[in-house]
């Protein structure tokens, strides 16, 4: 007994220390990380993907910028952003003229929509001292075409940092790199494994931070923390509750306030799967680490090996199939299409995500929120219907 | 298939290359109408990153969904769409283009005629400075599930100019994907030779359109830029160019407005010709499609002229010298589409803007938000400070949407217009008294 309630005590305690970073929006870790040596550089990087081995490799700290949430009132980004775009930008550019991330070499701003290729522009124009680049992934999947485009990218990338650090990247230092970020994903899927399997032992939010973190602290530290996490959930001891299993689908660039997240839990929901961070889980498989030409392997496994997403081009892998498997392997009830307002990406997907469900009698509903949403009555008592309904037809 | 409005609240009086262009779009549409018996293939595609030259290189008909739906917008069928695509699922907040095509190919794709547009044989997403456009054809290879389906990923100018491996890249896309599907569903093998002769075509059109947008600098300005840039300048560039009637169009209508220089005449509106110009603006985004003809008019009973506007170089950019050529033709169509306006980074467009401004002479710089585009709008605030500034002259904003009735207030824009004419007025009058004083 006494042994539970100190796993219990231990298992509060390690989330509470991915809450404190998400709630720190002066990236202090960041910050406490670079001064500990001069020739450490910070590169914050927007939603979805960035190939954060390479920048590890260069001997720099990968941030993962997603916004201010609902933790930072709006003097400056209005003024930035009309009132029909997304909210994400806003906070973005309100953190940036606040200072939060003066400490910031640079910012890698990957190709998922207009809102984010615009905002590198203003980034360009207001921090013209940082490394500011647009990084655009490859929509055609041909190894020899959108293969050679996305190395030249990645060569580009890696001049880019060295000239912040003067850096000379080696075979071995990004195959390192590619071992522990390989390490990490493996430990991210064991937590969704053990979440989707024991979703009672580790609540929809909890697991939120802990994989937040991972755009936070180091991907060492990570790969530690989430050993510690992994071993702590497994024993806490609780009781699993009457609720139906959701998958998440829509929220992975501007993400949903924690009070959201939990709403839907508390609304008996069960969060089997998520995209809310979906760039820790891009890449599906281990990528190889004993290559003589780790920039290859990391191209061959976003060529071959991404997770499907809004942001890139469907080819002929249609999502609506990926994300059916994705309630098949995670035993779901049904979806929850959950995304931003004015998201283009997610919006414009969902009318066919919908008829693929439709088509294979899944059920699903769908809401749009802002990072800053305060009010979830509404979205309380949708979620709720959603699962009494689903517990009645089963 | 342009941005020429058939019936609608439009009569303009009709110049000779405005009954060309009428006739030159009827034969097309006649032509679209006619496919099953001709046999012809149907390419979809978009106006930014075009490969006009080359579906025609191929003997193929191109229609252009997002000028369906602004064609839709202006005969006022857009809301009947618009709410067909939102019942189906489609977000209120997202690009009211798509939604409208998706509602009229949903209710029986009848075209701007009147005529059933024919289904396509290919989708060529052209993938060119709006993160929407693959989206949108994502969702027409559903409805269209038979369609072959040719991905052309331009990447962005990110740093500011072309790199010469984007160039590359393009042409290795269009070597493998976008010619061979071309290949596939006309029959017709590739000739690069006439591809180049089609784009020599298309650099005489291009000179003589960068001389009709020129003559902007003359005052009065014979051209509105922005409204008749959309209505009769333009539009002829997307579907024709690389052909001779094309070539003809622009040289009929270059000596239409030397006339109207010769004899220091404004631009045609729908009242007639302009007469006093009082304004010379600069515009910043698309126009309204739904009250085309009111919002125009907002302009030029104040004797407000568009001596410049960014949307009419969505269908590429020509002034800073690129001309489609026939010494290397798929690097010609690769640098085409890297140049388009929306594929620019924002500092490379707000240098454009500022070029237009002190080239053409303007009083100020205006912009048209348009509620669901993000690829304008997102940015287009700090594009106003910047140029404001940089050149200490009065900027306007205003909001409507392209083709969704719902967000067009008529007062909220006079309104906000009032305010900057007035600040316009004030300007001039200082100016006046400066010059007066020196
Ligand atoms: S929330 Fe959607 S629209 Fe906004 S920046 Fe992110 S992906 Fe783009
Ligand atoms: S978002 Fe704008 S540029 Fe893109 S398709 Fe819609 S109207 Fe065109």
């Amino acid at each position: 007994m006494a042994e539970q309630h100190m796993t219990t005590e231990q298992y509060t305690a390690a989330i509470e220390k991915a809450r404190a970073l998400f709630e720190d929006l002066s990236y202090s870790y960041a910050r406490e990380w670079k001064e500990q040596d001069p020739s450490r550089r910070v590169i914050g990087y927007l939603p979805i993907y960035v190939p954060r081995e390479i920048i590890h490799a260069m001997g720099m700290l990968p941030v993962g910028i997603f916004g201010a949430g609902d933790r930072m009132s709006i003097v400056k980004g209005d003024a930035f952003f009309q009132s029909y775009i997304c909210h994400i930008p806003r906070t973005v550019i309100e953190m940036a003229l606040n200072g939060n991330m003066d400490h910031f070499d640079g910012f890698l701003f990957p190709s998922i929509c207009d809102v984010i290729r615009n905002l590198s522009g203003i980034f360009r124009l207001k921090f013209p001292d940082k490394f500011v680049r647009y990084f655009d992934l490859p929509q055609n999947f041909d190894r020899k075409v959108g293969g050679s485009f996305y190395h030249r990218e990645i060569d580009r990338l890696i001049e880019g940092l060295k000239a912040l650090n003067g850096h000379e990247l080696t075979t071995e230092e990004l195959n390192r790199s590619i071992e522990l970020y390989n390490r990490n994903r493996r430990l991210v899927n064991e937590l969704a494994d053990l979440r989707s399997d024991f979703p009672h032992k580790i609540t929809a939010v909890d697991f939120y931070l802990v994989l937040r973190a991972g755009g936070i602290m180091t991907v060492e530290e990570h790969n530690g923390y989430l050993e510690e996490i992994l071993e702590l959930a497994r024993a806490v001891d609780a009781e699993p509750e009457d609720k139906i299993r959701v998958v998440i689908s829509g929220a992975f660039c501007e993400q949903p306030p924690l009070g959201l997240i939990k709403t839907i839990e508390n609304a008996g929901c069960y969060v089997v799967e998520d995209d809310m961070q979906l760039g820790m889980k891009w890449i599906k498989t281990d990528i190889p680490s004993d290559t003589d030409d780790p920039v290859s392997a990391l191209i061959e496994a976003y060529l071959d090996q991404s997770e499907f997403s809004s942001a890139v081009y469907e080819a002929d892998k249609p999502k609506g199939e990926q994300l059916k498997q994705q309630v098949i392997d995670r035993r779901a009830d049904g979806v929850l299409f959950c995304a931003p307002s004015f998201c283009d990406p997610a919006l414009l997907d969902r009318p066919l995500l919908e008829q693929a469900m439709d088509a294979n009698h899944i059920r699903h509903f769908g809401f749009q929120y802002h990072e800053n949403l305060g009010q979830f009555h509404v979205i309380k008592e949708q979620a709720g219907t959603f699962a009494d309904m689903i517990k009645l037809w089963e | 298939m342009l941005a020429r409005p058939e019936g609608g609240d439009m009569t303009v009086q009709k110049e000779n290359s405005m009954l060309k262009q009428k006739q030159m779009l009827a034969d097309h549409f006649m032509e679209l109408s006619q496919v099953r018996e001709t046999g012809k293939k149907v390419v979809y595609t978009f106006v930014p990153g075009n490969l006009t030259e080359l579906i025609y290189t191929f003997d193929m008909l191109p229609v252009y969904p997002e000028i369906n739906a602004l064609q839709s917008g202006m005969r006022k069928k857009s809301r009947d769409y618009i709410r067909e695509a939102e019942d189906m699922g489609y977000s209120e907040d997202i690009c009211s283009y798509v939604k409208c095509d998706v509602g009229m190919m949903v209710q029986g794709n009848i075209g701007p005629t009147g005529q059933q547009l024919p289904p396509p044989d290919l989708l060529l997403l052209s993938y060119t400075g709006c993160f929407v456009f693959m989206k949108w054809f994502e969702n027409l290879k559903h409805l269209y599930p038979d369609a072959e389906i040719a991905m052309l990923h331009i990447p962005y100018q990110e740093g500011g100019r072309i790199e010469p491996d984007h160039i590359e890249y393009i042409k290795e896309q269009l070597r493998t994907e976008v010619i061979p599907k071309f290949e596939k569903v006309s029959g017709v093998k590739f000739n690069e030779t006439k591809l180049g002769e089609k784009l020599d075509l298309s650099a005489k059109a291009e000179d003589l359109l960068i001389e009709i947008f020129d003559s902007a600098q003359n005052r009065p300005s014979p051209i509105d830029a922005y409204f008749g840039g959309v209505y009769y300048i333009g539009p002829i560039f997307t579907a024709f160019r690389g052909s001779p009637e094309c070539v003809d169009y622009y040289e009929e209508l270059a000596s239409e407005v030397r006339f109207r220089v010769e004899n220091k005449m404004g631009p045609i509106t729908p009242d007639g010709v302009l007469q006093e110009e009082n304004f010379r603006l600069v515009v910043e985004g698309p126009p309204n499609w739904t009250h085309f003809r009111g919002f125009w008019k907002l302009f030029y009973e104040m004797g407000a002229v568009f001596v410049g506007s960014t949307y009419t170089r969505v269908g590429g950019v020509y002034d800073d010298g690129f001309r489609h050529s026939s010494d290397d033709p798929l690097k010609s169509l690769a640098e085409y589409c890297l140049g388009c306006y929306t594929n620019r980074n924002l500092p490379q467009r707000i240098d454009l803007i500022e070029r237009f401004i002190t080239r053409y002479h303007a009083d100020g710089f205006l912009v048209n938000s348009i509620k669901s585009c993000n690829s304008f709008s997102a940015g287009q605030l700090v594009m106003m400070r910047e140029l404001e500034e940089r050149l200490q002259i009065p900027v306007g904003f205003i909001e409507t949407d392209l083709v969704d009735p719902r967000y067009y207030s008529y007062s909220n824009i006079k309104n906000r217009l009032d305010s900057f004419f007035q600040m316009l007025e004030q300007r001039q009058i200082m100016k006046r008294r400066m010059e007066a004083v020196a």
